[in-house]
């Protein structure tokens, strides 16, 4: 009966997202100009820089969540997860005295199991991930608190380590691009996350869980294990973050972290991505995250309060999910 | 040589239920077997048995003669055994290629895909296939039909020595079922096992060499295709004892007509369907699965709009553009999947009933009068006889007969004069089903007018004051009450005999 209804059901075309990427590049293209014809100070390098500089983290954490969105799943906990594996580097490098690259590598891994534990809950103990990472969210916000006794963790005994954010790699070679670290590790992570997605293993089950995953468990994909790989990855990319996060700052800041992760959401479905799994892109997820800081340092320029730049964020997720839902009729 | 397949003795059950009784079933290399039986017999099972999507809980199965057990899809793909599920599962947001290699993709060492030769491999057995689909093409894009062979693709990519097909021309039109047939008889012809489940008299002896039936889990018989009458097969099917009562039907000479449907249709699903339906009439629907029945009723309830067609109620013509237009002109649909779409399964009792009548019981601040629909509420629980502690229990916790008595006493509070029951005994006992059956008989004699749609012939012959068979979508005849089960199996199974016409 039902496979009799989809016989007759005109079939609607789709081009798999690439209208609304192109609609959302349109927007934030739109957004740049009209702004830029606001005011004069937004259109300068260094505010671009500004821009570029403050989607680094939210950026991070778009794409982790994209990952995870695809699979048709969804993980709350992004943001408090990036703050526990900025604590974790601060734990390592500022009170063990370790070396810089074992504080990263040891953020990153922490992040990996995070989001390990995270697939366990959902696939192991059949937790819908919506409340495995509610949870998660919140244990890791106060296992946060507990470690640092609610103080910040300095890294002045680790110079070099805020230069992970804030130094400029590229600078150093062209004068006039002076783009900092935290955007061009942005831009590689985010090149290696579309490559796994697209061109791995990893990546095809990625979609494949999401677009049906009774189909893939019956093809013989063991779905499970597959599904905490994909966690893990996604917690990889937070503690990424995390890294990126803690440089900037100069600190891990236990208390901070909660809230990043609906930002994170909201960039990934203004991208394209659809939250019911299956389809999306990290291309899509980064120009969304670009049109969330246009949008904010943009207002912020010609002095819009912040109040109103809240309820512009809002608006903005809203009638982006609107349009694609008109694209789609 | 030992049979590719030997099943023996196989047993299942799930919780309420005893799918399978010591079933025995084999498949030789080289043959077409069609698996029949009614809904509900048990094929399905059996074969998610042999492909490794469930475990038996009795019973060998040898492969070339070697006892193997198949622990899940993966070891039957091992095997060679291949299933291609009733509902496609398939992955709509990936490619046909994605599709036909998911889980066996070439990559390095570092799990990056080989996509050329994903695509290459996809275009070699759609070439062995003599079919013309785009590897690349996304399966969202794809016609039923096209997605069907997808499935077969994937199928013959494992290299399948057994295939088994679950009812794979549902959704075709004649020019597709005959190319599939041409790919079935090919794969016969190098060696490979076909099961073929199917509802279709015409299909079977179009192509099966034999014919396995079973019925209420357990198998009836295996027989030769080419000299076995498809009377005597229907009667295997249906061959089974009605012990209850035949219905009492009341004259209904000069009753005035409830409903009067003429020429609704609606794409293939249903065509050109006309039919009265009398003050105080059972009218039951017979026909298989697919064959347009509950589609029919969503049109009349105003669930799904129609392409054309008339329906009048009461003598009225009548526009019925929504579920809401229906409930106003006093017409109840009772769906087949109660629990999804005809019960708010953790609310009591008492709310449930009063769901769709809350209107009368809240005033003009919207509070709800609860002693007053506490009281309605006991009064169809005595008189629907519902067993439940009180009428604040949880109806989650009702047994399903009592779970489908609640949804009848939303309906009679709502004060409909139809009633349109869509599989009413569905997943409820034999004992709950007797009482079912006696109240929609109060019912239609307290004036009431009824539509059951049931795919157990038993339940239509028990109910049916006439009884009404449809086959892709159109109506096929009416027939009177107690009429035989043969005649009313062919007029459900009665396929438009000109090809090509249903494209």
């Amino acid at each position: 009966m039902t496979s009799q209804d989809a016989a007759e059901k005109p079939k609607s075309k789709d081009l798999s997202g690439a209208g609304q990427k192109l609609l959302a590049f349109a927007s934030l293209i739109a957004l740049i100009v009209a702004f830029s014809l606001l005011s004069e100070n937004f259109r300068t390098v260094t505010n671009m820089m500004n821009i570029l500089q403050a989607t680094s983290v939210i950026g991070l954490l778009a794409v982790s969540a994209t990952i995870v969105i695809i699979t048709g799943g969804i993980d709350l906990s992004v943001g408090t997860a990036m703050t526990f594996t900025a604590v974790t580097a601060g734990m390592l490098l500022t009170w063990l005295g370790l070396p810089i690259a074992v504080g990263v590598i040891g953020a990153i891994l922490m992040g990996a199991l995070t989001g390990l534990a995270s697939g366990a809950f959902i696939t192991k103990m059949r937790i819908p991930p919506f409340i495995a990472t509610l949870g998660m969210m919140l244990v890791l916000k106060g296992l946060s608190l507990i470690l640092t006794g609610t103080k910040p963790i300095y890294f002045n005994d680790s110079p070099g380590f805020t230069s992970i954010a804030q130094g400029s790699v590229i600078g150093a070679l062209l004068p006039a691009f002076p783009v900092p670290n935290g955007v061009l590790i942005l831009f590689i992570v985010a090149a290696a996350v579309a490559y796994i997605l697209n061109r791995t293993v990893l990546g095809r089950y990625t979609y494949a869980l999401g677009s049906n995953e009774e189909a893939a468990r019956l093809s013989g994909v063991n779905v499970d294990a597959w599904k905490m790989a994909i966690y893990a990855l996604a917690g990889a990319v937070t503690g990424i973050a995390g890294v990126v996060l803690a440089a900037r700052l100069n600190s891990a800041q236990p208390a901070l972290g909660q809230g990043y992760e609906l930002e994170a959401i909201a960039a990934v479905v203004i991208g394209g991505t659809s939250l019911a799994g299956g389809r999306g892109t990290i291309l899509g997820t980064l120009i969304g995250a670009l049109i969330m800081s246009v949008m904010t340092n943009g207002l912020r320029i010609l002095s819009v309060a912040p109040e109103w730049q809240i309820v512009a964020t809002g608006a903005i997720i809203i009638g982006a999910v609107y349009a694609d839902s008109l694209r789609k009729k | 040589m030992p049979d590719l397949i030997q099943m023996q003795a196989i047993d299942k059950s799930f919780p309420g239920v005893r799918a399978l009784r010591s079933v025995d079933f084999t498949l030789r290399a080289g043959e077409v077997h069609a698996l029949m039986g009614e809904n509900g017999a048990g094929k399905s099972t059996l074969m998610k048995i042999l492909s490794g999507v469930y475990q038996p809980d009795a019973g060998t199965i040898l492969v070339d003669g070697k006892a193997q057990s198949i622990g899940g899809p993966r070891a039957a793909q091992a095997l060679g055994i291949a299933i291609i599920h009733q509902e496609l599962m398939l992955m709509r947001d990936l490619t046909v290629a994605q599709n036909i290699f998911i889980g066996r993709e070439r990559r390095n060492m570092f799990g990056v895909l080989d996509e050329a030769w994903l695509n290459a491999s996809a275009e070699a057995i759609f070439a062995q296939m003599k079919v013309k689909i785009d590897p690349r093409a996304r399966v969202a894009d794809l016609s039923v039909a096209q997605a069907q062979m997808v499935e077969i693709a994937k199928a013959l990519s494992y290299k399948s020595r057994a295939l088994i097909m679950d009812e794979p021309t549902a959704a075709l039109n004649a020019k597709e079922v005959s190319e599939l047939f041409a790919i079935v008889a090919r794969l016969r012809g190098e060696g490979v096992g076909v099961v073929y489940i199917s509802h279709r008299m015409d299909e079977i002896r179009q192509i099966s060499d034999r014919v396995t039936v079973m019925r209420d889990g357990a198998l009836v018989g295996t027989v030769a295709a080419a000299d076995t009458p498809i009377e005597k097969i229907i009667s295997m099917m249906v061959g089974r004892e009605i012990s209850d009562a035949p219905p009492i039907v009341p004259n209904l000479a000069g009753a005035p007509k409830a409903l009067e449907v003429r020429n609704l249709s609606r794409g293939r699903a249903v065509r050109d369907v006309s039919f009265d339906l009398q003050r105080g009439e059972i009218l039951g629907f017979a026909g298989l699965m697919g064959a347009g029945r509950t589609e029919l009723a969503r049109l009349i309830f105003g669930a799904d709009r129609p392409d054309g067609g008339s329906i009048s109620v009461a003598g009225k013509p009548a526009t019925i553009a929504s579920p809401a237009d229906a409930v106003r002109l006093g017409i109840g649909y009772l769906s087949e999947d109660r629990k999804h779409l005809g019960l708010a399964l953790g609310m009591d009792v008492r709310a449930n009933i009063g769901l769709t009548a809350m209107a009368r019981f809240s005033d003009s601040f919207g509070r709800i009068d609860e002693a007053a629909l506490g009281r309605v509420a006991q009064d169809y629980i005595a008189q629907l006889a519902i067993r439940t502690p009180s009428d604040a229990q949880e109806v989650r916790l009702l047994s399903g007969g009592n779970q489908q008595k609640v949804v009848i006493a939303k309906w009679l509070l709502r004060d409909c004069d139809i009633l349109i029951f869509d599989e009413p005994t569905r997943g409820i006992d034999v004992g709950a089903k007797a009482e079912i059956y006696t109240l929609i008989q109060g019912l239609a004699a307290a004036g009431k007018s009824i539509i059951v749609i049931s795919s157990e012939l038993p339940e239509v012959l028990r109910l049916s004051h006439r009884i009404a068979v449809m086959c892709e979508g159109r109506l096929t005849g009416i027939l009177p009450a107690q009429a035989a089960q043969e005649h009313i199996m062919a007029l459900a199974t009665q396929r438009e005999t000109t090809a090509g016409a249903a494209a």
